[in-house]
C-alpha cells in the first residue's frame, strides 16, 4: 500500500517540478522523476509477499517468486527512459546554442 | 501566464490529480499478492519449456520478444536522433582540434583518479561482457551489461584521458556496431517466420537448464542487444563529450 502511495508522490513531485522548472536540465530530470513513479508502480504491483527473484539459478523449481513479467515491462521502462532523456538533452543543448539560454519561460516563441 | 498564476493553476491541478491518483489506489491489487495467471505461469513456462533459469530476461528475450524488438529500435532512434542533433552545428571547429587542445591544456583530474579510472577499466569490460552473456542464467542480460560496457567509456573519460577518449571510439565502428546489434536481433525474429511458425518463434535448441547456451535463441538475442546497447550508449554519450570538449575550448 505505502508502496502505491510513493508512486502518486513520485509523480507529484516530478509534475511539480516540471510545473515550476526555470532550466530545461532540471525539467528533463524532473520528467525523470516523473517516470521513476512508474517504476515503483510496476514493481509494486508484482511483489508477493515471502517471495523469492525469479531466478532458478540456486533456488528450488516450485519456490514461489515475485511476478517476473512486471519486472520485464520495468526494464522496457528504464530503456525507453534513458533514451527520451538522451534526447531531450540533446534538443536542450542545441535550444542553449540557438537562444542563447535553458530558461523554458524565455524560449516562449517559437522561431525558424 | 504569469509564473504566479501559472504557480496557482499548477498546485490546484496537483492537488486535484493527487486526490484521483490517491482514490485509485484503493483499487489496487492488494499489496503483495499478484493478481492474475501471469505472475505464476510466466515462471514456470520460462524454465520447464525453454529451460530459462533467469525467468525475467526470458520474458524480455522469448513471451515479450516482439516488444523488445521495438524498444531495440527505439534505442537504435534515439542514438541516432541525439548523433544528429549534436553534430548539426560543427561550425565550431573540429572535434580533434578540441580534444588535442583539451590534451594540450594537461590533466585536470588528481592523479588517484587517474590511476583508479585506469584500473577499474579493465574489470569493468569483463563484468559488462559476463553480464551480456550470462543473461539467461543469473540476473542481468543485454541491457543491462551492454550500460556497464559503454560506462568503461565514461570511466576513461573520467580519468581525465579525454584524448584517449577520442581514440579509443573510431565513430565509424560504433556506428557499424549499433545498426549490427539491430540487424542482428531483427533477423533473428525473421528467423522465426522462416524456420518456426511466427515471427520471434524461439527456433533453437533449447539445451540444458543452467548451462550457458540454455533458452534456444535467448542467449542470442541478449548479445544482439548487448551489442547494440554498448554502441548506442557510447555513441550518445560520446556525442555529449564532444560538445563539452568544444564549449570547454570556446570559453577559454
Amino acid at each position: 500500500m505505502l508502496a502505491y502511495l510513493v508512486a502518486v508522490w513520485l509523480l507529484l513531485a516530478g509534475l511539480y517540478g516540471v510545473i515550476t522548472s526555470r532550466h530545461l536540465v532540471h525539467l528533463v530530470l524532473c520528467l525523470g522523476v516523473m517516470q521513476a513513479s512508474t517504476y515503483v508502480l510496476l514493481l509494486a504491483i508484482g511483489w508477493r509477499d515471502g517471495g523469492a527473484a525469479p531466478i532458478y539459478a540456486d533456488i528450488p523449481p516450485n519456490t514461489p517468486v515475485v511476478d517476473p513479467v512486471v519486472q520485464a515491462l520495468t526494464l522496457t521502462d528504464v530503456v525507453v527512459e534513458a533514451t527520451v532523456v538522451a534526447v531531450l538533452l540533446a534538443l536542450t543543448v542545441q535550444a542553449h546554442k540557438r537562444f542563447g539560454t535553458s530558461d523554458p519561460d524565455a524560449l516562449g516563441a517559437l522561431r525558424g | 501566464m504569469s509564473a504566479r498564476a501559472r504557480l496557482v493553476l499548477g498546485l490546484g491541478s496537483l492537488a486535484g490529480l493527487g486526490a484521483l491518483l490517491v482514490w485509485a489506489v484503493g483499487g489496487l491489487p492488494d499489496f503483495g499478492h499478484p493478481r492474475g495467471p501471469y505472475a505464476d505461469l510466466a515462471p514456470r513456462i520460462m524454465l520447464d519449456e525453454r529451460h530459462v533459469a533467469n525467468a525475467v530476461t526470458g520474458i524480455t528475450f522469448d513471451l515479450r520478444g516482439f516488444d523488445t524488438l521495438g524498444e531495440e529500435l527505439i534505442l537504435f532512434v534515439a542514438a541516432l536522433g541525439a548523433a544528429v542533433l549534436l553534430r548539426a552545428l560543427r561550425t565550431e571547429g573540429t572535434i580533434e582540434a578540441a580534444a588535442a587542445y583539451e590534451e594540450r591544456r594537461g590533466p585536470g583530474t588528481a592523479d588517484a583518479l587517474r590511476a583508479l579510472g585506469a584500473v577499474l577499466v579493465g574489470p569493468t569490460l569483463l563484468l559488462g561482457i559476463y553480464v551480456v552473456v550470462h543473461g539467461a542464467l543469473t540476473p542481468g542480460g543485454g541491457f543491462q551489461g551492454g550500460v556497464l560496457l559503454a560506462g568503461a567509456l565514461l570511466l576513461v573519460y573520467a580519468a581525465g584521458q579525454v584524448a584517449a577518449v577520442e581514440r579509443v571510439r573510431p565513430v565509424s565502428l560504433v556506428e557499424v556496431a549499433d545498426a549490427l546489434g539491430a540487424a542482428a536481433y531483427t533477423l533473428v525474429a525473421l528467423a522465426g517466420l522462416v524456420f518456426g511458425v511466427a515471427v520471434m518463434d524461439n527456433v533453437l535448441p533449447y539445451g540444458t537448464t543452467g548451462s550457458l547456451l540454455s533458452g534456444g535463441t535467448v542467449p542470442v538475442l541478449s548479445v544482439a542487444v548487448g551489442v547494440e546497447v554498448t554502441a548506442g550508449v557510447t555513441l550518445i554519450l560520446s556525442e555529449f563529450v564532444d560538445q563539452m570538449l568544444l564549449r570547454s575550448r570556446r570559453e577559454d
